[in-house]
């Protein structure tokens, strides 16, 4: 269990952490699956890189079940459409366009927000399911994994991130993996949660798209904290900057062989390098000793 | 009748731009009274994603019949297509070089996208 940090899993609230990077390979799904499983009591895993979901590569989980997730996408009836327009006017995404005659529909552009649908004037609009992808749901001792993927040519992830947190239960602990960067995808799967974890490597490149992370974070008002992996790699300008910039580094992972080892192998670091263990259930610790200090 | 050249520059001795959604200039050019005039696509050009479905929208707009560009995508040429204009894709050189070859009748009508969508 937790230490006395004020947070028991499943009591007062819940909380929901986002593990979180600019930088691709900084170590988040590394990261996510190992504090979860260095933990003992139940926690909730999200799955958000839905472009390339790997969490349960480490978890060897079993499947519980599998979802399919669909948008909405404009049906046009052409016995009741007169050609106005009024649906091309209106979509901003070019995904229903008009050239005096009966609309073009663009499925892969839609946003499904539904406009062109409400406000045709000969009600000629329907909206029909559009799959992009799939939820699945695994069990791993102490882990329930909910895994986004989107299916093969489908561009927009953000709507299939939503579904995915839909998932979120309505106590206990939830880490969610986020894709890398600072789009779209990332900022939807940051969306109400509790405490952002922006996990980056000690070089140039980690610094560079660290400091873009903590841009986004900061626009969008979120308490945060930084995880140095592989330290030893690079040098101490990724810490420096966080001294300069007031960001509580929760935790500096040392670069060990014998983690880079059961990675490679697909192994829990967790469970298979000794003292780790102590090192990622710590990392809860940090996290509320932070969020509890009115970190912002 | 009046017909679009995707082009690089404002005049007819600029270089046809081989792209169409995001060409940088269109020139309309009127067959018959030879006068032609000249429309920026700039905001096509910094847009995020359907270029090319909003190209053909304002070329729609213009009133062009044809228009003759570098290369055309699905959408782009679907949009084109429904909206009755004829695409002359595979075009090379100058506008003007290009305006002769069409005056001549030596362009031929493209039948589809030559080219995939830039995110497939």
């Amino acid at each position: 269990m937790l230490r006395d940090t004020g947070y028991k899993p499943g009591e007062d609230r819940f909380m929901k952490i986002a593990i979180a990077s600019g930088k691709g390979g900084t170590g988040k799904t590394t990261l996510s699956v190992n504090i979860a499983q260095a933990l003992d009591s139940p926690v909730v895993l999200l799955d958000c890189d839905v472009e390339e979901p790997n969490s349960r590569l480490f978890l060897d989980p079993k499947l519980i079940g599998e979802e399919v997730v669909n948008t909405l996408i404009p049906k046009v009836d052409p016995d009741k459409c007169n050609g106005c327009g009024a649906c091309g006017r209106f979509c901003q995404f070019n995904a229903i366009v008009t050239f005096g005659t009966k609309p073009l529909v663009f499925s892969e552009m839609c946003h499904g927000c539904g406009g062109c649908a409400r406000l045709c004037p000969q009600g000629a609009i329907t909206e029909v399911e559009n799959r992009i992808g799939l939820i699945s749901e695994f069990s791993s001792g102490n882990i329930r994994l909910f895994q986004g993927c989107i299916d093969v040519g489908v561009a927009m992830a953000p709507p299939l991130i939503r579904a995915l947190k839909q998932k979120i239960p309505e106590d206990g602990l939830v880490i969610l993996d986020a894709p890398p960067g600072t789009t779209c995808p990332v900022v939807a799967t940051l969306g109400e949660v509790d405490y952002v974890v922006l996990v980056t490597e000690p070089t140039p490149f980690g610094l560079n798209d660290l400091t873009l992370a903590v841009d986004m974070v900061r626009e969008l008002g979120l308490p945060f904290g930084v995880i140095v992996n592989r330290v030893g790699v690079g040098d101490d300008r990724v810490q420096r900057y966080c001294e300069r910039e007031n960001i509580s580094v929760l935790l500096e992972i040392p670069n060990d062989r014998a983690v880079a080892e059961a990675y490679s192998r697909g192994e829990s670091i967790v469970e298979s390098v000794p003292g780790y263990k102590e090192l990622f259930a710590g990392i809860m610790d940090s996290i509320m000793a932070d969020y509890k200090g009115g970190h912002k | 009748m009046k017909i679009i050249l995707t082009s690089t520059g404002r005049t007819l001795e600029s270089e046809i731009d081989s792209r169409f959604g995001r060409a940088a200039m269109f020139i309309l050019f009127d067959t018959e009274s030879g006068d032609f005039e000249v429309i920026d696509n700039k905001q096509n050009l910094d847009a995020a994603q359907g270029a090319g479905i909003q190209a053909a929208q304002n070329v729609f707009n213009t009133g062009a019949k044809a228009v003759i560009t570098g290369h055309c995508g699905p959408k782009a040429f679907a949009a084109l297509s429904a909206a009755g204009i004829i695409v002359y894709c595979n075009a090379t050189g100058t506008v003007q070089s290009m305006l002769e070859q069409y005056k001549n009748g030596d362009l031929k009508e493209s039948q589809g996208a030559d080219v995939e969508g830039h995110w497939v």
